[in-house]
């Protein structure tokens, strides 16, 4: 203890301010997100290479396997290029991909084993905090992943409409979903084994989403199934987007992404506090 | 107890530990032979055999499920689709048919890449199996080719697991279709032995990523696997010639369909075996580098 002076002097800085961004709602949250976005920058290569992914299935099956598969019946009713019809659906996944590593195997990592939250939480900020930056990040992580698919997507042709530009935004909503529901179900997590189910839920996801072939391929019961997952709302908004036939029924869908992020959010910092203040 | 304790300096040693090295002097110098190569390698095969036993359920979801996961979406979702459009450019075969083959391919692939690389770099850095190995009779080459008995016991099992499945699909239309266990073993060693014999010299992890994001990702998408080879552009065909996989999968699909020649299948198989015969060359010495510091 060398003087009381240092303990005194922040609060003194931020009553004597007008303008006082620490005080906005959630702005806290950010410290965390700047900690992870410093900490990326010497793996951009990981950012750039899950970034990637999709865009080698788009030319695989969109373009590739494409060539083999006559149109198909688009949003709108009427037929459209097998590689304008997948496209769309690779976005969801690559918005869902970015978010859910980090929110899931990352957030598991720093909790159990680097120890991070037990240290911000002795900083100002609190378990809430920590559950929005961690989402928020994996938000950041899940549009990073997204803009650079868009932007192939552009010049492959494969957006028609100026809808479009809602689909960052769409694709944002996508990540919130999928890291919200992440974080939460991570904080149930007991051993790395678990996150076997992470693989045994994602990979079925990815598949069966809608993502590569319309949903009346299934039996109906199934596909009555199919769209209560959260990516067949987010392929269903996002192809509605870039095909050009946005209708109301979207604004349920993005209703349903959102309130999964909510209560995913909820969840989220309650557990964290749980684990880590008890 | 005190046999198990050396005596240290000038402390005098203990009385047991004294008996038995006045019983060792007094015993003729005979050791006792050194086993072989192949006994020395099953006793390291063994080490993992018995991890294994507490680890595989784990491993059955992603090993088993996730495959069928892929020919259920590919081969039946996406060729649905596929098939409306004719089978000429398949050759023939309804698309479930083509693609199968290919699938066990890509899961042979798999199982090779990912035993070939986090549990040796785990058994190095993690839980430093290989360094407990080290101190017994084990040499570094035994070290090595025990683990890779473990991983082509892996590649066995699923490439079993998912054979059953196509069969009961009825999507094997060939008797030469006996062989697609040793062609799929064969191809899963021809990608584990070279990447163990990489992994063990790795001081990070993120490299391993990247093998995955750049190297088996596009492999498993490009090689010949869900698309014929003729609809990649003119230049990149001889790029997917190269490649291991085009060689795993084209072996397989001629297999299963029953169009295999003694030609092709000397060219995929003599492939195959010169990489695992470079990996295995290339795993005992740098196993060797790596072990012996």
């Amino acid at each position: 203890m060398s003087s009381g002076t240092a303990d005194v002097e922040p609060r003194a800085r931020s009553t004597s301010k007008a303008f006082d961004f620490d005080s906005w709602p959630g702005s806290r949250a950010l410290r965390l997100i700047e900690r992870h976005a410093r900490f990326y920058r010497r793996l951009w290569l990981v950012v750039v290479s899950g970034a990637l992914e999709p865009v080698f299935y788009l030319l695989s099956v969109g373009v590739g396997l494409g060539g083999l598969i006559g149109p198909v019946m688009g949003p709108a009713g009427h037929l459209v290029p097998y590689k304008d019809f997948v496209a769309p659906g690779l976005l969801a996944v690559s918005a869902l991909n970015g978010a859910l590593n980090d929110s899931t195997f990352n957030v598991y990592g720093r909790l159990k084993f680097e120890k991070l939250y037990d240290a911000v939480l002795a900083t100002p900020l609190g378990a809430q905090d920590v559950a929005l930056s961690e989402i928020g990040w994996a938000v950041t992580r899940g549009v990073l992943y997204a803009v650079p698919f868009l932007i192939v997507m552009a010049s492959m042709g494969l957006i028609v409409s100026p809808w479009a530009l809602l689909a960052l935004p769409a694709a944002a909503l996508v990540s919130l979903a999928t890291a919200a529901a992440g974080v939460a179900l991570t904080t149930y997590m007991k051993s790395w084994q678990d996150f076997e189910y992470v693989v045994l839920v994602s990979l079925p996801l990815f598949l069966f989403s809608g993502t590569f072939f319309p949903l009346d391929v299934y039996p109906h019961a199934i596909g009555l199934i199919v769209e209560w997952t959260p990516l067949y709302q987010g392929v269903a908004i996002l192809r509605d987007l870039t095909l050009g036939a946005p209708s109301w029924a979207l604004l349920w869908r993005a209703g349903y992404l959102a309130a999964i992020g909510a209560a995913g959010l909820a969840v989220a910092g309650r557990r964290i506090a749980r684990l880590l203040l008890v | 107890m005190s046999v198990l304790t050396p005596s240290r300096g000038d402390d005098p040693p203990d009385p047991p530990y004294a008996q038995e090295t006045a019983e060792r002097a007094l015993r003729p110098a005979t050791l006792d032979p050194v086993p072989g190569s192949l006994e020395l390698s099953v006793r390291a095969f063994r080490c993992w055999l018995v991890m294994y036993r507490r680890t595989w359920r784990s491993s059955v979801w992603s090993s088993v499920l996730g495959p069928i996961f892929y020919l259920g979406a590919m081969g039946y979702g996406l060729g649905s689709l596929v098939d409306q459009h004719g089978t000429a450019a398949l050759g023939g075969v309804p698309y479930p048919v083509f693609v199968a083959p290919a699938v066990l391919a890509v899961l042979s692939m798999n199982t090779g890449l990912t035993n070939g690389m986090f549990p040796v770099f785990g058994a190095v850095h993690w839980n430093r199996i290989y360094v407990a190995a080290r101190a017994s009779m084990l040499r570094p080459s035994d070290i090595y080719r025990g683990h890779l008995l473990f991983m082509v016991m892996r590649i066995a099992m699923n490439a079993a697991c998912f054979l059953v499945v196509m069969a009961a699909f009825h999507l094997i239309r060939s008797w030469w279709a006996v062989l697609l266990l040793p062609a799929s073993v064969l191809l899963g060693l021809a990608f584990a032995a070279p990447v163990a014999a990489w992994t063990v010299t790795l001081q990070t992890i993120t490299p391993m990523n990247y093998v995955i994001r750049f190297g088996s990702i596009p492999l498993m998408l490009f090689s010949g696997t869900f698309f014929p080879l003729s609809r990649l552009p003119g230049w990149l065909q001889p790029v997917a010639w190269a490649t291991p996989l085009w060689h795993g999968a084209a072996l397989c699909r001629s297999l299963s369909v029953g169009t295999v020649t003694a030609g092709s299948a000397a060219i995929h198989v003599g492939y195959l075996a010169g990489l695992s015969a470079i990996g295995l060359w290339a795993g005992a010495r740098s196993y060797r580098r790596r072990l012996y510091v």
